[in-house]
């Protein structure tokens, strides 16, 4: 424990000296976010901040030194999380390399292949993007169909992605294809990776009806991809994509924008818009819907704290990432909605004047999408009752 | 404190479940209330319950008790919901214990806590008067008489009110019906003249007594805690007893849905079973998350009384809250997915509908402990 407050006391003084001051200001809007790669168009303090802990393994701190990682236990990494947010620090880096590739490589990768990518991730160098959903392959997405015909020394990779988050700003793709057309379809996928500027590729925009364009439909058009770029075994990348799949899972229900924090409780913005009445929130009626909500957001956190916990001490609750997703995208849910409600007739507005006008709809709208993306609650739902409760199939 | 239970609290978890499994399953329940037994619990049951340390789980070790902490305590009242044991665990081993500790003077504490240890003394706290919760409103009085109090009026809900030994009575010394301040609590034998109880069987087969107390007369040594301050010894006993109900909900909650699944495993309907068919299974799994979330809540709640966190009474709230509204989905779910069969007598499941609504009722529903949650966060 001495050496744990040793590392507090060196941590919190490199971080003072540095953490620049604009990185610890609130994140008002997407251009706040750090994503990194070869488009980014950063401010001089982000690239800053996201170079300086980068260069430590800090946007990894949990991942071996010799790929770009930090190499912190698990305490050391809390105590990093928890000297961070002591000072509000921004997130250096946000990344699907980080947050869903970067463990599926750990675990399936090669030497090479981790040698070669996971220290670009680490410093923000390459921005990643995934390839699974397909026009004809959403919730049943082992039905997907782009093909990656062998053709000795590379494979020629033809069809279509949907919802590809930023592909059109991502760098390099992970991406799910098929590489043998005549076994059962779970058999016959493999996972590749591939530079989004290889010739042959191309993206398009998708308008959603929050009127911002996240997704994209990407199209593959006879793009020759090395062999060395196969992830893991040709014919296993079922695996490699549920392996993934549990890390995006985690991520979606846990973080902060889905419930998992009580930051920003809808109780305190509704007490700024409505106000009180005698210590009790002016609008009752409107109060015990947002008390129920608060006690579900609270304990999802607590199972959130738990679950962490548990894993901590080497227990585990079985398929956790799809609890933690169902669960925390629909109290998402629930929250917009709320928060519609605790703004009124103001939270109808599209555009005005004034600063953020618009944003209460548009992330209302957004937030439809959380249960519907990464694996829809109904799937979700039929991996707990398949996994944990071991119903019998139909 | 981590949310996870010490190897300490494995073994006590372990010992529990053992323990309720063969002394006082379901079987026992059931034989007690066709029995119309006339304590309503098995005393027999009860002294082994002191044995294993478990009456006196919330006892200081130095009165004899084993001080394993409010965390164990939760993890016994799981075990007691599990398999719908009856004894006075709650009103002797909770709230009595937590009364005398919280507002007991070294006398009274000397006196009382290794009784409660040793299983030998039963206690009711004696708080309600309306039918809904609401701990502040005493109407009951207690006039200064000799050097003492003369109490007067008529408590319900009493549970185990009509076996116990001693009563925990609130009781109004100053103030209007509904104040917080001017409620004292008073330790009143119950073979006093003056103290009378109506027993009640109530829907779970547990029982709570209506208390009439006619020109009581008691002395200022049975006086608990501060005259006029007892309001915020009731909130810490009401507080322990909320948290530990959340455990015993979680435990009506987890084993009504494993019964519940099983049986959707077991059961053939148009010539397969019932569990895989999705109108069910998507429910089934939704009622999964919800039994883990209720179990955080509980634990935190457990938690936060042996840390003696400032925070305790909203994580009560919320443990309260949440394993309440679980426990109401849970046993109707269970009813529902039984079918027929879970509508008879004959067939347990409906046990732990009746118990969960009697638990979710017992201190505060999810009404009660959203407002008093709200309040707590200033809104």
């Amino acid at each position: 424990m001495a050496d744990l407050e040793t590392f507090r006391a060196q941590t919190r003084a490199w971080l003072e000296a540095n953490c620049p001051a604009e990185m610890r200001t609130p994140i008002t809007r997407d251009a706040d976010v750090c994503w990194g790669g070869r488009k980014a168009k950063l401010s001089d303090a982000q690239r800053l901040w996201m170079d300086r802990m980068g260069e430590r393994g800090w946007t990894v701190p949990e991942w071996p030194t010799e790929y770009g990682g930090g190499g912190l236990t698990k305490d050391e990494a809390k105590v990093l999380d928890s000297e961070l947010r002591r000072i509000k620090a921004r997130s250096p880096l946000s990344s699907f390399g980080i947050w869903m590739l970067g463990p599926a490589l750990l675990k399936y990768g090669n030497e090479a292949q981790k040698k070669e990518h996971l220290p670009r991730i680490a410093r923000g160098e390459i921005r990643w993007c995934q390839g699974y959903s397909e026009p004809g392959a959403g919730s049943d997405l082992a039905a997907l169909r782009t093909s990656a015909e062998d053709k000795g020394d590379h494979y020629l990779v033809n069809g279509s992605k949907v919802w590809t988050s930023y592909a059109d700003k991502a760098d390099w793709i992970f991406c799910l294809v098929r590489t043998d057309p005549t076994v059962a379809k779970h058999l016959g996928i493999s996972f590749l990776l591939f530079d989004m500027d290889s010739p042959g590729v191309s993206t398009s925009p998708i308008k959603l009806i929050s009127g911002a364009s996240p997704f994209c439909q990407t199209f593959f058009d006879n793009v020759e991809v090395p062999k060395e770029n196969l992830m893991g075994v040709a014919g296993k990348g079922w695996d490699i994509a549920k392996y993934l799949l549990t890390h995006e899972r985690e991520m979606i229900g846990g973080s902060d924008s889905t419930g998992g924090g009580m930051r920003d409780g809808v109780s305190q913005i509704a007490k700024r818009q409505i106000g009180l009445d005698a210590a009790i929130l002016a609008d009752t009626g409107l109060r015990t819907d947002i008390v129920r909500h608060e006690i579900n957001a609270w304990a999802f956190a607590l199972t959130m704290e738990r679950v962490k916990d548990e894993a901590k001490a080497g227990q585990g609750v079985g398929a956790l990432s799809s609890m933690l997703k169902y669960y925390g995208t629909e109290l998402n849910k629930d929250r917009m909605q709320l928060l519609m409600s605790v703004n009124g007739s103001d939270s109808l507005v599209w555009e005005g004047p004034g600063e953020g006008e618009g944003d209460l709809a548009r992330n209302w709208l957004r937030s439809r999408a959380n249960s519907i993306e990464g694996g829809t609650s109904e799937i979700n739902l039929n991996i707990i009752a398949k996994r944990v409760l071991e119903l019998p199939g139909a | 404190m981590a949310l996870v239970l010490t190897d300490d609290q494995k073994m006590i978890r372990e010992s529990a479940d053992g323990f309720f499994k063969t002394e006082a399953p379901v079987s026992q329940h059931r034989a007690l209330r066709d029995a119309k037994d006339a304590s309503g619990f098995d005393r027999n049951t009860w002294a082994k319950m002191a044995e294993m340390g478990f009456a006196g789980v919330l006892v200081p070790e130095e009165h004899g008790g084993a001080g394993f902490g409010h965390v164990a305590a939760g993890l016994i009242m799981e075990a007691i919901g599990r398999n719908l044991s009856a004894a006075p665990m709650l009103s002797t081993a909770v709230l009595g214990t937590t009364a005398i500790v919280a507002g007991g003077n070294a006398e009274q504490q000397a006196r009382y806590l290794p009784l409660i240890a040793e299983g030998k003394r039963l206690f009711a706290l004696a708080a309600d008067e309306a039918a809904r919760h609401n701990p502040a409103h005493v109407t009951t009085t207690a006039t200064p008489s000799g050097n003492g109090f003369r109490l007067n009026g008529t408590k319900s809900f009493v549970l185990d009110g009509h076996v116990a030994d001693t009563l925990i009575v609130a009781a109004r010394t100053s103030g209007d019906d509904r104040d917080k301040d001017g409620i004292t609590l008073f330790l009143v034998d119950t073979k006093a003249a003056g103290v009378a109880a109506e027993r009640r069987s109530m829907v779970d087969s547990r029982n709570a007594a209506r208390i009439t107390l006619a020109d009581v007369q008691v002395d200022g040594a049975d006086v608990l805690g501060e005259v006029g301050g007892g309001f915020a010894i009731l909130e810490t006993v009401l507080d322990a007893g909320r948290a530990c109900l959340a455990a015993e909900m979680l435990g009506v909650s987890s084993e009504s849905f494993t019964r519940t699944v099983d049986y959707l495993k077991q059961r053939e309907q148009f010539g397969q079973k019932i569990g895989s068919f999705q109108a069910l299974q998507h429910r089934a799994a939704h009622l999964f998350c919800e039994v883990e979330l209720a179990r955080s809540a509980t634990l935190r709640a457990l938690v936060a009384l042996d840390e003696k966190d400032d925070r305790s009474a909203m994580f009560a709230s919320l443990a309260k809250a949440k394993s309440g509204e679980v426990a109401k989905l849970a046993t109707n779910e269970g009813v529902q997915m039984h079918g027929g069969i879970g509508m008879t007598d004959d067939f347990d499941i409906g046990f732990y509908m009746k118990r969960a609504r009697a638990a979710q009722e017992t201190f505060g529903d999810i009404a009660f402990h959203g407002d008093r949650l709200a309040r707590l966060m200033g809104y």
